[in-house]
């Protein structure tokens, strides 16, 4: 009966979905106020109905309904409570379920916005909203369905939403299959949602940007409207990723954080367009500059947000990601191709009015070297995107697929992403208008002399790698140049205001979050940097089999193994697997390390645990190899000693920290999100 | 008889120390040269598991794989270099198997084309500086008024206010 409740208001939300974007478009035509707040109305009732039939299926799977083929699938009676509710963007159709929840979430928030002033964007930002979400609750409702349940039909089993004949009677399994064993890692847990949240959020400017290109209202009111949701965006998906690299770094024992898989270079294709479009839309805003190119960026990013959604859930490319098959991916195709091309269309046709107001007067402005950082980033978009589709393009065309692997991409983009590094480092000293190389040398030299006398000392005390010195020496430009200008800015207003450093420090960001928090991520960004840098140059390995007392060697490291143990717990159903290591350094006793390794009986699957040792310097990072038979007299270890590592997850915590604060609402914007609310409320009442 | 019986002690002795010593030879030489995990791994890292995809086969956790990491090993043994090896798999499993496409036929497309759009779209972008770099003998008025960031910004906040405040 719940199933059926769920799959109903489904339907339902799909029909009202519907009706709110035909509504929305014959109001227009029809100038008709009514039919556009209608459609607003139906658009709003989207969100609690699809939260009624999530709740609905939250309910099944946390009582064990494992009649129902989602439930079955990705539960089982083990399970804690908690996990059972996450299993909902465990698989395919719960997470194609959760996508237009949020969805429904997101759009609903923006219709109650105060839209006195872009009234004539609301029916198209519907519109806009209904198409995507009527897309996914489509494929919900016709392909993936979280509700279809088993029966059984003259001693077989089938799977159907509804009673396929009069004879057949449900079929529930004893236990379900259980959440795929890696998805059960605490970053697993919030990576999906965080990308989802991400990819959803960018819905939204693209939905203003569409608006504007239909209205013909080209000035960069959308870009000011949509500014802290594509901030917003950009921070669930960079958390995303983020988590998705720690995931990978913890459960998938390979040593590394980032694999350069399809699915993950999927997740990372819109974040690169969402960047250049974070810094593209400051040069229309200050210089009234790009509005054809901000237009083509957020085209793009939604249509990489919709292509990566493709390629995650259709299982196109198959790999670690690709946990879900399902004939969803031609409709994706389609739906790609049909938004991107109506979008170009549009943008063709709004070309003229889009042309810029002023133009460049210097190369080394901060808009032209924002440009360079947009085609830097759009390099780098390419080389991913060409990497990704290729082996499907020689399959096509020759029969014969191919692997395109790390080596291509980081040949690739490395130069790009040291680009990039220069640039974040110079760009923000150069002036708005016009910059000269004096002007800029200037501001920047001393911050050159400090780089070049590290990259010195760290010539005589660290490494002689080339590619490593130049990229530690562009990782301190940025540092200093960003440090020099905090200290400039908080001076000036110390001078100015009387006030003390702190204090001077604190009014200084708190009146320029936006410059401020985009100068902690540069920050944060050159921190990353120095652990991609040490995990990529000077990363150490070795395997090898020891006996109890034994040690492997691995740089200053040794690595002792004393013991090991394996036990079952039946109430999680699984059987632990445990070593114990002494880890000394230089002699020196460190202490103890359990590398593990864990079989999930209702998944039949084994799930590898590093035992690990993370400093500022480097990480030890030990793994039980599972495929080599284990014994308290013998076992095998990988040893991996991953240098300066940790900065990567430093910096990722102050990006975040960097995002939160730009994109945290100002005094200004609060007051005026009350006075929205408060119209919407009187509108209400009104009505 | 005695002195036979000496020769041929001496003869036996000998002929055993040699058996002994090509036996403990031929051990000792078999011992060193079963290839370290390290060695394997270094060969195995650079291909690619044909059936799960996109994992390299020196962590891929598969029977499969384990399998083909034992045939690199006796390989190696066998004095094969990575190349060998590497040309060993493909042919058995095709192209797919190397961590990026041979550089032969349609594949160069995957090397050449990326690098040649990006040089494209920096030609475009220099050009375009080019125009927009070159000295003009007017400038509009909004050129003007939008010249300083800062006015501009104090332009847009004044706008805004008054806006504000007719809502």
């Amino acid at each position: 009966m719940f199933a059926e409740f769920g799959y109903g208001v489904l339907v339902l939300s799909f029909i009202i979905t519907i009706y709110s974007g035909v509504v929305a478009v014959s109001g227009v035509r029809r100038k008709s106020v009514s039919l556009i707040e209608s459609a607003r109305r139906a658009q709003l009732l989207t969100f609690p109905l699809i939260s009624i039939s999530s709740l609905t299926l939250i309910y099944l799977l946390v009582n064990n309904h494992f009649e129902v083929s989602f439930v079955y699938e990705v539960t089982s009676l083990s399970m804690p409570t908690y996990l059972k509710i996450t299993a909902w963007w465990g698989g395919q159709a719960g997470s194609m379920l959760f996508w237009s929840w949020l969805l429904a979430a997101f759009t609903s928030l923006v219709t109650l916005r105060n839209w006195d002033r872009d009234i004539e964007f609301l029916p198209w930002v519907i519109l806009v909203s209904a198409i995507t979400l009527a897309f996914f609750l489509f494929m919900i409702v016709f392909y993936e369905n979280p509700f279809s349940r088993y029966w059984l039909v003259a001693g077989n089993v089938v799977e159907s939403m509804f009673k396929p004949i009069s004879q057949a009677t449900i079929f529930t399994p004893d236990n379900g299959r259980g959440l795929n064993p890696l998805l059960r890692h605490p970053g697993m847990i919030i990576h999906p949602p965080m990308l989802y949240l991400g990819f959803v959020s960018y819905v939204i400017p693209y939905a203003f940007a569409i608006a504007a290109l239909i209205t013909g209202r080209t000035d960069d009111r959308w870009i000011r409207i949509t500014r802290r949701w594509s901030l917003w965006a950009w921070l669930f998906l960079s958390f995303g990723l983020v988590l998705g690299g720690r995931w990978a770094y913890d459960v998938l024992g390979w040593g590394g954080y980032w694999g350069w898989d399809p699915v993950e270079i999927a997740a990372f294709m819109p974040w690169l367009t969402g960047t250049a479009f974070l810094h593209s839309v400051m040069i229309q805003e200050k210089r009234g500059m790009l509005k054809q190119w901000n237009m083509v960026l957020i085209i793009l990013t939604y249509a990489l947000v919709i292509f990566g959604t493709f390629l995650t859930r259709s299982g196109v490319l198959s790999s670690v990601h690709s946990f879900a098959n399902s004939p969803i991916g031609p409709y994706f195709m389609g739906f790609v191709s049909f938004t991107l091309i109506a979008s170009v269309y549009l943008l063709i046709r709004r070309w003229n009015d889009l042309r810029s107001e002023t133009e460049m007067k210097s190369v080394l402005s901060r808009e032209a070297l924002f440009l360079l950082n947009n085609l830097l980033f759009i390099g780098i978009l390419i080389v991913c995107f060409w990497g990704v589709i290729y082996p499907l393009v020689s399959e096509l065309v020759t029969g014969s697929k191919v692997t395109v692997g790390p080596p291509y991409y980081e040949r690739a983009t490395g130069p790009l992403f040291a680009g990039l590094l220069f640039l974040m480092a110079i760009a923000p000293l150069s002036a708005w208008g016009h910059s000269t190389l004096q002007t800029l040398g200037k501001a920047i030299w001393k911050s050159i002399l400090a780089s070049f006398i590290l990259t010195i000392i760290l010539f005589f005390t660290y490494t002689q790698n080339p590619y490593a010195l130049l990229g530690f020496f562009l990782v301190a430009l940025v540092l200093f140049a960003t440090s020099h200008e905090f200290w400039r800015g908080t001076r000036s207003r110390q001078k100015a205001k009387n006030e003390n450093f702190f204090t001077a420090l604190s009014n200084l960001m708190m009146r320029n979050r936006r410059r401020y928090g985009g100068y902690i991520i540069h920050i944060s960004m050159a921190l990353m940097a120095i652990g991609i840098l040490g995990i990529e140059l000077f990363q150490k390995e070795t395997q090898g089999t020891v006996a109890a007392g034994e040690a492997l060697i691995i740089g200053d490291y040794s690595v002792e193994y004393r013991e090991l143990a394996s036990w079952d717990v039946p109430s999680d159903d699984v059987n632990y697997t445990r070593a114990v290591v002494d880890v000394y350094k230089n002699g020196i006793y460190l202490g103890q390390l359990y590398p593990r390794i864990d079989y999930f009986y209702d998944a039949e699957q084994t799930m590898t645990i590093p035992g690990q040792r993370s400093t500022i310097r480097d990480d030890l990072y030990i793994l039980l190899v599972d495929w080599q038979p284990v014994s308290s007299v013998g076992a095998t270890f990988k040893i991996y000693v991953n240098p300066l590592v940790n900065w990567l997850w430093i910096g990722s915590l102050l990006f975040l920290f960097g995002i939160i604060f730009a994109a945290w609402p100002d005094k200004e914007t609060q007051q005026e999100n009350f006075k929205s609310t408060h119209s919407v409320s009187q509108t209400s009442a009104a009505d | 008889m005695m002195k036979q019986y000496i020769l041929r002690f001496t003869f036996y002795t000998l002929l055993f120390s040699i058996v002994l010593a090509t036996l403990s030879t031929q051990f000792a030489y078999a011992q060193d040269n079963i290839p370290s995990d390290d060695e394997v791994n270094e060969v195995a890292k650079g291909l690619y598991c044909p059936v799960c995809e996109n994992t390299p086969l020196d962590v891929c956790p598969t029977e499969a794989c384990k399998q083909w990491r034992d045939v690199i090993r006796t390989q190696l043994a066998e004095g094969k270099t990575k190349e060998e090896i590497e040309q060993y798999f493909v042919n058995y499993y095709g192209d797919r198997v190397l961590a990026e496409p041979p550089r032969t036929g349609l594949n160069w497309l995957v090397y050449i084309l990326p690098p040649v759009i990006i040089v494209l779209g920096a030609v475009l972008l220099f050009k375009k500086f080019q125009v927009w770099t070159k000295p003009k003998v007017t400038e509009t008025a909004s050129n003007q008024e939008r010249g300083d960031g800062s006015t501009s910004d104090k332009y847009i906040s004044q706008l805004e206010e008054e806006l504000k405040k007719r809502n």
